[in-house]
């Protein structure tokens, strides 16, 4: 039975369904002319949770509800950085979401619960709340790419992720089936035990591939990436920049609870896979970004090279692999929601700021957004001394001391044909003339602005002393 | 005798059936809601079926988990196709083409 003890252990996740469910209320009843009041209540919710998070946080990893529920220090950080993300996706978004009409509570509510998703999966203790926390996240998320219900491109991009999602998820659930057949058991620690004394290995490796497609499939890694450009175009940018930071880290999340906790045994089966998927990602990723004008597609093929990069700290399946992979994916987190944030900042009622085009000249019209805009560019480039570069550099030393030279390499040289791309852009916002009569500037009021100014100079400040952030990250996995 | 590996084979031959029918479907977005429910359902038979032979009950509650996130997605996923059709007049899944690239 679940004691108070159990309930405890989950405080910050029952803290938040209970604020989502009061922000739904409040949504339902409270006059028209106090909506705008939801926003404040939404990021203060989150900020709370963050509180709750840290402040009981345990010496040692415990668990709750007979195993089901894992509290430990990865999934602390993981949480940290997955509402501070979403919080950061508030404050840009707000503009944004007024000007298109969009500024509803269901952005807020449907956000809230994916990141409770998102906090359930990151502490998964057991395949059914691995699938559970997967599915309250990416069911959110399909609603949240058709929020602008007028729009042809919404649809078209929601319809296509829910199709490749739902293929995703019962990939993962087939290969969870055949996981449990042949080990007996849906408790992730006792799996790593009863895989090894297993009497049918090959059940075992089969259904490791399937659930290595369906981890691939969430993480965007090539072949399995064919949604993320589409969904990157089509939803609003307000969803774009939650889609493309927070659940980034649940998929490291997820990868981590089911192939280091669950089979961390079979780690010479997955590591070969998860290098092809990474070898692939590398080459999609950064080649077919060269040929975008979208930028919002750029972005999305940029992520699966960013997911490629991730992909090599995981490959070296050990403490410092997952350390490294794990400050990646915080890295991309931060680096996500700052570049969609410019473009949300620069975008206002009929213009999107969607393609590269519109950004020339920028430097001319309003040099802060250029000069924001090239930080961040370079930091996703991997141009020292900004965050970026330090996360590459970590996981590619990651490959290397796994044994795998070849990748590292392959990394190193797809790093150098990235930065065509990146750099094209600060080439378009700095040489090109700006088009005339467009008038583009940052929009949103003087606190959108600081604190996206804040976001992007955290790369920089963050490039310059990674030391702490990166002792975290390793003390989690060591404890 | 019905044994594990009859279970286990008729589970794969539903999966490879409505894997199939998602990759050569080109007509209707709703074949592709029916053949997502058909491969969830597959993967329920393996659940059973392993849970019964193995005498373990976890895979059984596994399957009611399924069964009901199964039906939540597809109210999802028609609350979408709605959208679409509003919005195109079309469920053609070889017009649903606007981006590319």
């Amino acid at each position: 039975m679940p004691n108070l003890n159990d309930i405890l252990i989950l405080l910050p996740e029952a803290f938040l369904v209970a604020w989502a469910c009061v922000l739904l209320l409040l949504d339902a009843f409270m006059e028209p002319k106090l909506r705008w009041t939801l926003h404040w209540f939404s990021i203060v919710g989150l900020l709370m949770t963050i509180y709750l998070v840290v402040a009981g946080q345990p010496d040692q990893a415990v668990t709750a509800f007979n195993g089901m529920f894992v509290r430990d220090g990865v999934a602390e950080i993981l949480k940290v950085f997955a509402l501070l993300s979403t919080a950061l996706v508030f404050v840009y978004a707000k503009p944004y979401l007024i000007d298109r009409k969009l500024f509803i509570g269901e952005f807020y509510t449907l956000t809230i619960f994916a990141v409770i998703g998102i906090m359930l999966l990151v502490s998964a203790g057991n395949l059914i709340t691995v699938y559970l926390g997967l599915e309250l996240l990416t069911l959110s998320s399909y609603a949240l790419v058709a929020l602008n219900r007028d729009s042809q491109m919404s649809s078209e991009a929601a319809i296509k992720y829910f199709v490749l999602g739902a293929l995703a998820s019962g990939m993962l659930l087939y290969g969870m089936s055949m996981v449990y057949g042949a080990t007996g058991t849906l408790d992730l620690a006792h799996l790593h035990t009863a895989a090894a004394a297993t009497t049918m290995p090959h059940l075992l490796v089969f259904g490791l591939i399937f659930m290595i497609v369906g981890i691939g499939f969430k993480l965007g890694a090539a072949p399995f990436h064919m949604w993320i450009p589409d969904v990157y175009q089509g939803s609003p940018t307000a969803v774009t920049i939650f889609i493309g930071s927070a659940p980034k880290l649940a998929a490291f999340g997820m990868a981590y609870r089911l192939l280091a906790t669950g089979m961390g045994d079979l780690s010479q089966h997955w590591q070969l896979m998860l290098a092809c998927l990474a070898v692939l990602s590398l080459a999609i990723g950064n080649l077919v970004a060269i040929v975008q004008s979208n930028l919002k597609r750029l972005l999305a093929y940029s992520t699966i090279s960013h997911m490629g990069y991730l992909l090599l700290g995981l490959v070296n399946a050990g403490p410092e692999g997952y350390a490294a992979a794990l400050f990646y994916a915080i890295s991309y987190a931060l680096m996500g929601t700052a570049a969609f944030g410019i473009i949300l900042a620069l975008a206002r009622v009929g213009f999107e700021c969607e393609d590269i085009d519109d950004l020339k000249g920028l430097n001319q019209r309003s040099p802060w957004a250029a000069f924001l805009m090239m930080l961040v560019m370079f930091s996703l480039a991997g141009v020292p001394p900004l965050f970026g570069f330090f996360a590459k550099l970590l996981v590619l030393q990651a490959a290397i001391h796994a044994g795998f030279m070849w990748l590292a390499i392959v990394g190193a040289v797809f790093a150098i044909i990235g930065l065509y791309y990146y750099l094209r852009v600060v080439k378009v916002m700095y040489f090109d003339k700006p088009v005339d009569g467009a008038e583009i500037r940052l929009q949103g009021d003087v606190s959108v602005r600081l604190v996206l100014s804040l976001n992007v100079l955290a790369l920089l400040v963050l490039g310059f002393s990674w030391g702490p952030l990166f002792g975290w990250c390793q003390r989690v996995f060591v404890g | 005798m019905i044994t594990l590996s009859h279970f286990i084979v008729l589970g794969a031959v539903l999966f490879c059936i409505a894997l199939a029918s998602l990759f050569i479907n080109r007509k209707n977005v709703i074949v592709l809601l029916m053949s997502i429910e058909l491969m969830l359902l597959a993967v329920n038979i393996n659940f059973v079926a392993f849970s019964r032979f193995l005498g373990d009950v976890a895979g059984q509650v596994f399957v009611f988990f399924i069964l009901t996130v199964a039906a939540a997605e597809t109210a999802i996923g028609l609350a979408i196709l709605v959208l679409l059709f509003r919005n195109r007049s079309t469920i053609n899944i070889a017009e649903i083409d606007s981006m590319k690239g």
